[in-house]
This record gives structure tokens, sequence and C-alpha cells, in this order.
């Protein structure tokens, strides 16, 4: 490894800032990052669906009928494993609690697969999205969700990585196993804590 | 000058900035001494990473503006955002060292065993592949029709203007923002009528090449492809906001 | 977000194969469309890069930086042309 320093560069201003808010490894940040693995898809309201579990039992709400059930306002924190960490974000969604009771799922199943518009995927332990945990946000900031920060809707999942935050996401699929989504299968961790530092898998 | 083949692994070698010279109010060409270059080809870029002292680094891609067989030299744009092009023009001095490696392309390349005629389009700072090989076709003497067609926001922000205007090749402007008093060239952003005005007919089966912003190389690449040339003739590289790509 | 092309990985493909592949030709798994590399839609503002078919926008390649390793994935690719080792 090079000892090489760049006389004079610092770039953009890293805070660490409060150490039992922001992770170890992190910075904070004032921007909103937009990162992405493929084009952002802009998929009409009118075609958007949100689905819970698969076959038969599987439940299915239109636009409308999503935004009819009830929803909260919450303000979280959120880490990004490529290290910026962005401090009360406020954003508006319905709680994946809610979702699941409305869809008549217990917990047999102690995983689930969030899937999104672009085909992108991401692994959730059931446990982790329940009990207050994660929401199906479609407000940021006061404002309808952004395009380019998943809307209509996204996964919110604060107490992970953001990438688990899964942008563009169109339903929850349950299953009996840890199945890794996309950047799990491509050398990131499993559960992602930002609080142990599980970036890479092996961490 | 024997064309540099570059095979095998690039290492990051530690350069030396010779000289610098302001371009415009934003953009500034680094002229740099590298130990070991092995050479480059018009069109090729180099990548270049920054360290700080607690480690943190970044990197990022420019474009080689000087012809084959000059020292290495990459004009940088400086964006307000940006992390790494404000180093690079405003704090970077004559002495410093910077880290880097290339060359680098194998694609987005001319020579003169590539012929003509050649059309060659940019958006902002898309002009600095592009002037490499300008720059290579005049020094080489090579004797082969070349129309460039430069987009840029205003008059003060076209790079190499002097230059350009002593080159014996065409050089079509278009500003898109502000026009000096009496402008009289293309004062809007590249459209397919334009297109069609200024690039050569499909017929001379030119060589094209296109860089700049991603919408800028997709509108003009597809619309040359509409006005009959061949995808295989259309060459493009894409440049990012996070500064040369 | 917008992509940038194959000729943004010039260097990191140089990196992980120890070649300049910008011009190298290869075929795409899901839909058979064939470029060369520099065509490719690249996207580079991610935990990790990640290189799409222009034509169908399938995933054909992602590389991650794990611990200065690199981890990559090219189940994406029916075919990508690399040079024959030297004799």
């Amino acid at each position: 490894m090079s000892d090489f320093i760049s006389r004079g560069f610092r770039g953009h201003r890293r805070e660490s800032g409060d150490p039992s808010r922001v992770p170890p490894g992190q910075y904070v940040t004032s921007d909103f990052p937009v990162l992405s693995a493929g084009p952002t898809p802009h998929t009409r309201l009118e075609e958007w669906t949100f689905s819970i579990g698969e076959g038969d039992g599987r439940r299915t709400w239109t636009w409308d009928e999503f935004q009819a059930l009830p929803s909260e306002t919450v303000t979280v924190d959120i880490h990004c494993v490529t290290r910026w960490s962005k401090l009360d974000t406020v954003w508006e969604g319905v709680s994946v609690d809610t979702l699941l009771a409305e869809a008549g799922e217990d917990d047999a199943h102690p995983y689930l697969l969030a899937y999104c518009d672009g085909g992108y995927t991401t692994n959730v332990p059931l446990e982790d999205v329940t009990g207050g945990k994660a929401w199906v946000a479609f407000g940021y900031d006061g404002e309808p969700l952004e395009p380019e920060h998943g809307g209509p809707a996204r996964l919110l999942v604060p107490h992970l990585y953001f990438w688990k935050s899964a942008k563009w996401v169109r339903g929850l699929a349950l299953r009996d196993e840890d199945e890794p989504g996309f950047w799990e299968s491509n050398g990131y961790h499993i559960y992602g804590d930002p609080w142990l530092e599980q970036r890479y898998a092996g961490d | 000058m024997a064309r540099a083949a570059v095979r095998g692994r690039l290492s990051w070698q530690i350069a030396t900035v010779e000289a610098v010279a302001d371009e415009t109010p934003r953009v500034r060409t680094l002229v740099l001494d590298v130990p070991d270059w092995a050479g480059h080809r018009a069109g090729q870029h180099l990548d270049v990473r920054l360290t700080a002292e607690d480690g943190y680094r970044a990197e990022r891609s420019y474009s080689i503006g000087s012809p084959p067989g000059e020292p290495v030299a990459i004009t940088v744009e400086r964006l307000d955002d940006g992390e790494v092009s404000p180093y690079l023009t405003e704090e970077l001095r004559t002495g410093d060292a910077l880290e880097l490696r290339g060359p680098i392309g194998g694609y987005f390349v001319w020579g003169p065993e590539d012929g003509g005629p050649l059309l060659l389009v940019a958006g902002g700072s898309g002009v600095v592949p592009l002037m490499a090989m300008l720059r290579h076709r005049h020094a080489a003497g090579i004797d082969v029709p070349a129309r460039l067609l430069y987009s840029s926001r205003t008059l003060e922000d076209v790079i190499y203007r002097a230059e350009l205007d002593a080159l014996d090749a065409e050089v079509v402007y278009t500003l898109t923002r502000e026009q000096p008093p009496g402008w009289t060239g293309y004062a809007r952003r590249v459209d397919a009528e334009l297109l069609a005005e200024v690039a050569w007919p499909a017929e001379q089966d030119p060589r094209v090449f296109v860089c700049g912003p991603t919408p800028f190389v997709e509108t003009v690449a597809g619309t040359l492809v509409e006005l009959g040339y061949p995808p295989q003739r259309v060459k493009t590289e894409r440049f990012g906001a996070t500064g040369g790509r | 977000m917008e992509a940038l092309d194959g000729n943004a990985i010039g260097g990191l493909l140089n990196e992980v194969f120890g070649e300049e592949l910008t011009a190298a030709h290869g075929a795409c798994g899901s839909c058979g469309a064939r470029w060369q590399v520099a065509e490719l839609a690249v996207y580079v503002r991610a935990p990790g890069t990640v290189v799409r078919c222009p034509s169908c926008g399938s995933v054909l390649m992602t590389f991650v930086e794990v611990r200065r390793v690199w981890s990559v994935d090219m189940r994406g690719l029916a075919e990508l042309e690399l040079s024959a080792p030297a004799a």
C-alpha cells in the first residue's frame, strides 16, 4: 500500500459526528447522495402495485389502496455503506407491521426478499422489519419521494446499512432461508449492521 | 511515431506537475512529467488518485489533451461541488506530485491509420480528447479532412480557442447560454437540424468521435445514426458530473 | 441517474484482468446483443460498479472491492473476449 499523500488534498468535509449517533467509520453529510446500480425507473402510479407473499396467499395493493392504509411520519438516521450518514431524515410511509397484518401474515417465514423495479433485490430477516423498525416510504422531507431517491416508494430499514432500504420496491417475498439479494451476492454482508460495521461478507 | 501498444497491467505511479496553464476561468491544463510513461494515443485518458492525510481516497479519470509524442497534459474543468477538480485546478502547484495510472483506452482513439474524414463533436470539456486527435493530425501533417462541432455555454468557456482558430480544421461553435454581441454562429443546443447541417454526408464514410455529458452524447449519436451513419462508425465517450467521468 | 460507458472502467478492467479491454468484444447472456466494452452502460455511483447491456439493461458484470480484493460477478455475460495469453 502506497504511503503517498496528496499535498493539500482534503476532499469534502468529513465530520465523524457524535459517536452515539454515527456508527464507526461513517461521516455526516448534509447532502443526500444518489447512488444507483441502474437507470431510474419511472413507474406510473396507475401501474404501481405493492405485494406481500406469492401465489395464492399473495396480497396486492394498488397505489390508491396503499395510500388508504394508515401511515406515519418518522424521523430517523440513515447510514450508507459508502460511509456517509445523514441524521434526522423525515419520511412518511406505511409500517411493514401494518402491511404484514393486512396481508394476514404470521411469522411462519423468518426471512424476506424485497424486490424492485429494475430488478434490484435485498434480503432482510422478518424480525428486522417488524416491531416498528421498517416502513414502505412514499414521502421524504414533506414531499412525495422523488424517483432518484426511490419514488414512488422505497423500503426503509434505517437500523441496517442503507442498501437494505431498497429503492423502487414493489413487494416483499417471504422466505424460509436468508436468500442473498443483489449486493449481498456481490461481496456485501448478508445482514449489514452499521454499529458492528458489517459492510462486507465475513466482517 | 510508432503506436505504443498498451498490453499488460498498468501500475499507479507518481508524476510531477511540470506546468499549469489556465485555459478558461474554470479550466486548467496540467502538464505532467511521468517517469515511466509508455507513450499514449490520441483519445486516451488517465486515472488520477488523490489521498488525504487520513487515508481518504478519491479517484477520477481525465482525458489527455496532448498528442502522442508530447508530454502528458490533462485539461480539467472545475466543478462547483466537485471533490477532485477544485484540488486539481486551484490547489495543485508546479512541483507537486500526482498519483496516476495510464494511458487507458483502446476504443475511443484515433490515429492516421484510421483515416477520415473526421467528425468530432464535443460537449463542454468533452473537447479534450478530441483536441488530442486534432493536435495529432496537425503535428503529423495528416491530410484528412476534419471538422469539430463544439458546444459550449459561452464563448468564454471555449477551451483551446486561439489554437482551434489557427488549426487547419473546420471548427463550428454553438454557444448555448450566452452569445457575444454580433454573434452569427449557432446559439442553441445541438439538435438534429444543426447536426444535419454540420455533419459530413454519410456517404463520405466519416469516422466520428462524440464526447461530453451522457445526454449530449446520446442525442448526438442517435441523430447521426438517423442521418445514415453506421453505428460502428460513431464512437462515444460519456463524461459524468463527477468530473472527467 | 445517468450511466457512463465502458470507457469509464478502462482502469478498473485493467486492474482486474491485467489488460486494456475497452475495445474488447462481448455478448449479453440475456438478449444476445453483441457490443464492445466501451459501449456498455456503467453505473459507478453505487456500493460497487455495475455494468449493464446497452440493449436490454441486464446486469452483465459487477465489481466490488472488498478489503482490497476484487469481487467480480460476470454471470450476466455470454462472452467477453480477452487476449490469448502470451506464448
